[in-house]
């Protein structure tokens, strides 16, 4: 098998989950200006495939290989090049929009307040800047993720169902956003339970029960 | 440019600061609990000063373990529910500095501030000054020491639904020695004896889970995040 050194490439993944088989072997390789396109009927562990890969979950058996390496082996720093949107927004109630942000990307990287307010802007939420999160439409709060995972500037981009929530103006800024990220270079895995079309290479994997 | 581990440590602990601000609610219910607790004793129990005296350390000690618990449940289980600790656990920075940092705001806000009222509840329960120093001293280590039990605790019951009572029974067991040292070394600074011994037994608990406590939180962490 072709092995890809300077890309995503995960190979037999295995996971159960108590008695239940969520991932049964499933192999699949990502390179940079590519996108892969995760799908497949609830529950058949899109989710729990995107833990794996983002090395929240390790999985029983497989193995998942950032340039070349096992990212178990260095799980810190490929983490530090990644940027993970779960299905929920994981944002402070507590805390403005801009503040979540700086708390979450300064941890990544230095980062200005203006980078963080041209990230709001850019995914349309600029004047929510200074609202709490827990004001914030279901939306709203998802541009806010999107936002947070802009500013990242990360390589690898995983998203979880990142069209929920959104309106149209919404669903086209985040193919904007991903065909950005893959041509400038980017790979991105996004799960979503609808075609994408975007001018970019899209491969495709779909999970099955 | 990346983020250094001094950065990002002061970053968290600077967020956690933040957040409980904007909660005071959170922030000083185990301060109004360990207040309250304390002076009801006096109250209730009628006593003469020098019985007062005799059962004060006791008072204090078993009202600061109890009011540090009740804060303890919320250290990792409400940036684990809305998903924002996956998103500090894929920082980059280590999970470790996450739960160094985390904890050590925690400490800030519960036990240091325990600390800071201590001496109000000191004088309702008749505790003279000179005593003051070495029982400040005493809960400092002792709450610090706690605060590193609940990580490890509060770790590994982010995911039980009545995960609160399980981390009683956890942390309550492991925290008893501390409630023996530092009770005896308020007593003898009461009664004016030398408290060195009980402090030095009290140092030795605080530096041993502040050296080991951090790697078995995060590997608890690492479990219950899995």
């Amino acid at each position: 098998m072709n092995i890809a050194p300077d890309g995503l490439e995960f190979e037999k993944v295995h996971v159960w989950r108590g008695d239940r088989h969520v991932l049964q072997g499933v192999s699949a390789n990502v390179r940079p200006r590519e996108l892969l396109h995760i799908s497949g009927p609830n529950g058949t562990g899109k989710t729990t495939l995107l833990r794996v890969l983002s090395g929240l979950l390790r999985p029983e058996q497989g193995s998942v290989r950032w340039l070349g390496q096992s990212i178990m082996t260095f799980r810190t720093e490929y983490q530090a090049s990644l940027a993970y949107a779960s299905h929920e927004p994981a944002l402070k109630g507590d805390l403005t929009a801009l503040e979540n942000l700086h708390f979450a990307v300064g941890l990544k990287r230095r980062i200005t307040a203006e980078e963080l307010h041209a990230a709001l802007d850019r995914t349309g939420v600029g004047a929510c800047a200074d609202l709490p999160a827990r004001v914030l439409s279901a939306g709203q709060r998802r541009r806010v993720a999107l936002a947070r995972v802009l500013a990242m500037s990360a390589t690898v981009w995983l998203l979880d169902e990142p069209y929920t929530n959104l309106d149209a103006s919404g669903a086209d800024l985040v193919s904007g956003l991903l065909q950005a990220h893959v041509q400038g270079g980017g790979l991105a895995l996004v799960v979503a339970h609808h075609e994408l079309r975007l001018p970019c290479s899209i491969r495709r994997l779909e999970l099955n029960s | 440019m990346k983020v250094g581990a001094w950065r990002a440590f002061v970053l968290i602990v600077y967020r956690e600061l933040c957040l409980s601000f904007r909660r005071p609610e959170h922030l000083f219910q185990p301060l109004v609990f360990f207040l309250i607790v304390t002076t009801l004793f006096p109250l209730g129990l009628s006593l003469q000063l020098s019985q007062l005296r005799d059962i004060a350390p006791g008072v204090l000690w078993v009202a600061a373990l109890l009011s540090s618990l009740l804060s303890l449940d919320s250290l990792f289980k409400s940036d684990a529910d809305d998903g924002t600790l996956e998103q500090l656990a894929l920082s980059g920075q280590g999970l470790t500095l996450i739960v160094v940092a985390k904890t050590c705001a925690h400490w800030l806000l519960t036990g240091l501030a325990l600390v800071v009222v201590s001496p109000i509840v000191a004088i309702a329960l008749g505790i003279p000054t000179a005593a003051f120093a070495t029982m400040m001293m005493s809960l400092a280590l002792g709450t610090l020491t706690l605060s590193w039990l609940g990580a490890i605790g509060a770790g590994l019951t982010i995911g039980l639904r009545r995960g609160n009572v399980l981390l009683s029974l956890i942390v309550l067991p492991l925290a008893t020695p501390l409630l023996i040292f530092g009770a005896a070394a308020t007593e003898r600074a009461i009664s004016g004896t030398s408290a060195v011994g009980a402090l030095y037994f009290l140092a030795a608990l605080c530096v041993f889970t502040c050296t080991l406590a951090p790697f078995a939180a995060t590997a608890a962490l690492r479990i219950t995040l899995e």
